[in-house]
């Protein structure tokens, strides 16, 4: 199974990637929306991509609504790890093609039941 | 504890959990990790965190972080249990309950009463012709506080991320503030009240369904067993018992037997002595 983390904070990367690979997922990481398009391009679709919403160059709601668009991405999950918590928010995530939202802080618990909750078994 | 290995603790819990510890937090630390100091065999919390710091990545790294974490109980906890409730347990249920139009549910030691609001939610979500029906989830506790708790049905960030889908939190809590309560609606179909298991119970209703998950685990094989015998008078005699999914029965005396639906281990009253 194979995972892409998106956040432009490297700390975060580091927390989320770390939380995925116990669950046995190989993981890339990309700093921005852009780059997080460039890694598909270049690896083609996830399993599931883990993306922050506030980030520069392109932030998380452009990358889900760039991916929703392509066809080529159909099927891939996708998590939306955020700050952002008003209902509003969520809504505009969901409504853009978001799977699944999980608001920050959180727990590796967390992370494991909602890619549960996704149908997605890691490895 | 000394403060600079509360702040050891503290940094790798935050860097591989994101949660924050704050310093009135040192009591958690102490009783958390208690457990590890024995099974690790050092004198003391000192002695264990001397040992983590030796080497930065250890399997007892990762312990250390789970003790400091995984006590947090989730919306529909282990998932697969759930899924069973939806897919065998509760249509059967109803099927047998077509007169009556009545299901009993009963959540033991149900803490801030995720199990109670998990269930009315699958319920209301997937059940919609029990609209109509009397639906009554019992939910008990030994601690007062956790029953309020229970009662108001609100819930940190936190605590709603644990296994809530984002549809589901959407349709049944209210946001207010930074916490999520559960809707009037399904606060209605669950009633709190105190109970302790190895007391005397109030007179219940005959239950159709029994959560008694990770509850045994405190108890000693004679506790158990006396407590496994008061869930059979209450439980009807077609009604199912749900235990953790790491529990057993076996070699306890009981009139228990367990069923197996796919992941799920589920428990009925064996024929011989159902009433």
């Amino acid at each position: 199974m194979r995972a892409l983390v998106i956040d432009d904070s490297r700390a975060m990367r580091n927390i989320i990637t770390s939380m995925l690979k116990d669950l046995g997922f190989e993981v890339h990481e990309a700093a921005h929306g852009s780059e997080g398009l460039n890694q598909l391009a270049t690896y083609g679709a996830y399993d599931i991509a883990l993306v922050d919403w506030n980030m520069p160059v392109m932030n998380g709601l452009e990358f889900i609504q760039a991916v929703r668009e392509n066809p080529v991405y159909e099927g891939m999950r996708i998590m939306m790890v955020t700050t952002e918590t008003e209902v509003a928010q969520i809504m505009k995530a969901l409504q853009a093609g978001a799977d699944e939202y999980v608001m920050k802080p959180f727990t590796k618990g967390t992370i494991a039941e909602k890619i549960e909750l996704l149908g997605i078994v890691a490895a | 504890m000394v403060d600079t290995d509360f702040t050891y603790i503290k940094t790798i819990v935050q860097e591989r959990s994101a949660i924050q510890l704050s310093p009135e937090k040192k009591y958690l630390v102490v009783s958390r990790l208690a457990p590890l100091v024995r099974q690790e065999g050092v004198a003391d919390l000192a002695a264990l965190v001397q040992r983590l710091r030796q080497r930065p990545h250890t399997p007892l790294h990762a312990q250390v972080v789970d003790a400091m974490t995984t006590n947090e109980t989730s919306f529909f906890r282990d998932h697969h249990p759930f899924q069973t409730l939806r897919t065998h347990i509760i249509p059967a249920l109803i099927a047998r309950n077509r007169r009556t139009r009545r299901l009993s549910i009963w959540s033991n030691a149900c803490s801030s009463g995720q199990e109670a609001y998990s269930t009315a939610i699958l319920l209301r979500e997937h059940f919609p012709e029990l609209k109509t029906w009397t639906i009554r989830i019992l939910a008990t506790d030994i601690s007062p506080s956790m029953l309020e708790r229970c009662a108001e049905g609100r819930y940190s960030q936190l605590e709603v991320n644990r296994g809530m889908p984002i549809q589901l939190l959407l349709k049944y809590f209210d946001k207010q503030g930074t916490a999520w309560q559960v809707k009037p609606e399904l606060r209605r179909m669950v009633e709190v009240r105190p109970l302790n298991l190895i007391e005397r119970w109030p007179v219940l209703p005959k239950m159709d369904l029994i959560f008694l998950r990770n509850v045994l685990i405190y108890f000693d094989r004679p506790t158990k067993e006396r407590i496994l015998q008061r869930m059979e008078d209450v439980l009807h005699p077609e009604g199912v018992l749900m235990l953790g999914g790491a529990e057993t029965i076996l070699n306890m005396k009981t009139a228990f037997e367990h069923h197996r639906e796919g992941r799920t281990l589920y428990y009925r009253r064996m024929n011989g002595r159902t009433a």
